[in-house]
């Protein structure tokens, strides 16, 4: 008690960041000695096993994953865009139409939209949907809900007076919205909506549920795949480093483009 | 003037005829439309309440043509309201407006085609940021007057000249002082070719050693004839410039008159109280003008 009381604050945040770094050095040290490395090297750096995946894994799964997490992003901005322009319409049912399927469709989970589109619809109207247009459905649906908030709130970040002037110089609304407050909303939205994408990409990996033909893999589906046939956890581990392919670098295209925006104001 | 070459013209003067509103001054402003007869701005018992707030409480005033016309007063008396009422950005309450022979308060009028001939100044400037400042004068006159690219960039660069920015065409907004965003933003409403200009506070938001270069701008165009309705605290130009000074106080006209009469030598108490205040703040603050009261008399010509 003596010691502490002669410490000043300084010296026992000192003190205290010392323990902190002790206590993490014994963990690590502690599961090195613990941990089998030899078996978590078979089970997760199997590099035959991993050599085995290529290149298919990105010939086939790498690419698949990326077009359909763009045909969801693109069906789903479309009809994002439309559901934004119903919410900010002055015709009241538009709008509660449009609050209806955002709060729905933000609400459930994407895996029933998958279930309900792969399954679901052909049963029960008997009508065979092709797997890409259920793939963009499905993904697109939900995307839609959340990019239309988004596109609202960056059409209402415009400020008045960019209105106001527009409509100043003889512009009609249509004209004004158009011309004007779309490429600035834009601007606004263009790190989030850059963000969905990224969610979209992840989500993407629940088409494995619809039982998918080997060209039509993408990388969960193709590392499960992979698992089964090899017994071991090497195809997930780089079906996940994939992932990070695709979405780090947009997550460093939103982090500049968020600066851009900041700089910009 | 310009309204001679201005297609649109017969076809507003129809419709301005067929309200037949104020049936013989319509007439007269269809046959006139390019000469002296009638006023630019015609004003008649203007009611505006937002909610329960009733912010103009029965305006009657006009401006004429090429005239200067400034609009004082305290803040929260209407004035900017009056002045967004003239192009509609303000839905009156009741009342008419009469913009150039248009009523731009008939129910059924295009105000599209009238706001295009009604330049406005906004006290925020308004550009838009993702143009840059030469795009800012064209595209209006692109996308509503439908002029070709060639004719549009002439008239911009032409008007960017005028408020001595040639320079800057190719900046954008965020490059550019208030005080020169404000003259863009000038040459931006003159690129359209309006009878008339509204200004609504256009000094108000600058920095102090900024405001002279937008007063400039406005002297010239004061003298070159355009018709101009100016919100303004700017009293030395007011002053100067205005042929005629109106001064509002709780959302009625007090008085108006030439700037000698309603800033010289004002005739009721209430302008005498603002004018004091606005010229000399730092008197105004160590002890109020006694309020006289009972004779402050509403004029509301």
């Amino acid at each position: 008690m003596p010691l502490s009381l002669a410490l000043s604050r300084r010296q026992r945040a000192r003190v205290f960041r010392g323990v902190q770094y002790a206590v993490l050095l014994l963990a690590i040290a502690a599961f090195a000695l613990v941990a089998d490395w030899g078996t978590l090297r078979e089970a997760f750096f199997d590099v035959d096993v991993a050599r085995a995946l290529f290149p298919e894994i990105i010939t086939t799964a790498l690419v698949n994953t990326a077009f359909y997490a763009l045909l969801g992003f693109g069906f789903g901005l479309g009809l994002g865009l439309v559901l934004a322009m119903m919410r900010l319409s002055s015709v009241p049912p538009y709008r509660w139409l449009a609050i209806a399927y955002i709060e729905f469709f933000r609400g459930i989970p994407a895996l029933l939209v998958f279930i309900s589109l792969g399954f679901g619809v052909p049963l029960a109207f008997e009508v065979a949907l092709d797997m890409n247009v259920t793939v963009m459905l499905s993904l697109g649906l939900v995307g839609a809900a959340y990019m239309a908030e988004t596109i609202r709130a960056g059409i209402q970040a415009v400020p008045k007076g960019q209105w106001e002037a527009a409509r100043s110089l003889g512009m009609s609304p249509g004209r004004a919205m158009v011309s004007i407050v779309m490429p600035q909303a834009f601007r606004i939205v263009l790190p989030p909506l850059t963000n969905e994408l990224i969610l979209l990409t992840k989500d993407s990996s629940l088409v494995y549920l619809l039982g998918l033909s080997l060209g039509q893999f993408e990388l969960a589906n193709f590392g499960r795949d992979a698992l089964n046939e090899h017994k071991s956890l090497t195809p997930i581990l780089i079906a996940g480093l994939l992932y990070l392919v695709i979405t780090l670098p947009l997550g460093h295209l939103v982090r500049r483009l968020e600066a851009r925006t900041a700089k910009a104001r | 003037m310009k309204a001679g070459k201005e297609p649109a013209s017969p076809e507003q003067a129809c419709q301005s005829g067929q309200s037949g509103q104020s049936g013989q001054s319509g007439q007269s402003g269809q046959a006139g439309q390019a000469g002296q007869a009638g006023q630019a701005i015609e004003v008649q018992d203007l009611h505006k309440a937002f909610g329960d707030l009733e912010v103009l409480k029965g305006i009657d005033f006009s401006v004429g043509r090429g005239e200067v016309v400034c609009v004082i007063g305290p803040s929260g008396s209407g004035k900017s309201t009056l002045l967004r009422c003239v192009n509609l950005l303000e839905e009156p309450t009741s009342g008419t407006v009469t913009v150039a022979g248009t009523e731009v308060t008939d129910p059924d009028v295009d105000i599209d085609r009238v706001r295009r001939r009604i330049g406005m100044v906004f006290q925020s400037f308004n550009l838009f940021p993702h143009l840059t400042a030469l795009e800012n004068l064209t595209i209006a006159q692109r996308r509503v007057l439908r002029r070709g690219k060639e004719e549009a960039n002439r008239v911009a660069r032409r008007n960017l000249r005028r408020v001595g920015l040639s320079e800057k065409e190719a900046a954008y907004p965020a490059q550019l002082s208030g005080g020169q965003q404000q003259r863009v933003a000038i040459a931006r409403a003159l690129s359209m070719d309006p009878e008339l200009m509204l200004f609504d506070e256009p000094t108000s938001a600058l920095d102090p050693e900024l405001v002279g270069d937008v007063l400039a701008v406005m002297r010239s165009l004061a003298r070159e004839g355009m018709t101009m309705l100016v919100v303004t605290h700017e009293m030395s130009f007011a002053r100067e410039v205005a042929d005629r000074v109106v001064f509002m106080d709780g959302g009625v006209i007090v008085e108006q008159g030439t700037p000698d009469r309603v800033v010289g030598d004002p005739q009721h108490e209430r302008t005498r109280t603002f004018l004091a205040r606005v010229l000399d703040p730092a008197a105004a603050e160590v002890g109020e003008v006694p309020d006289v009261g009972p004779h402050t008399k509403r004029v509301d010509r």
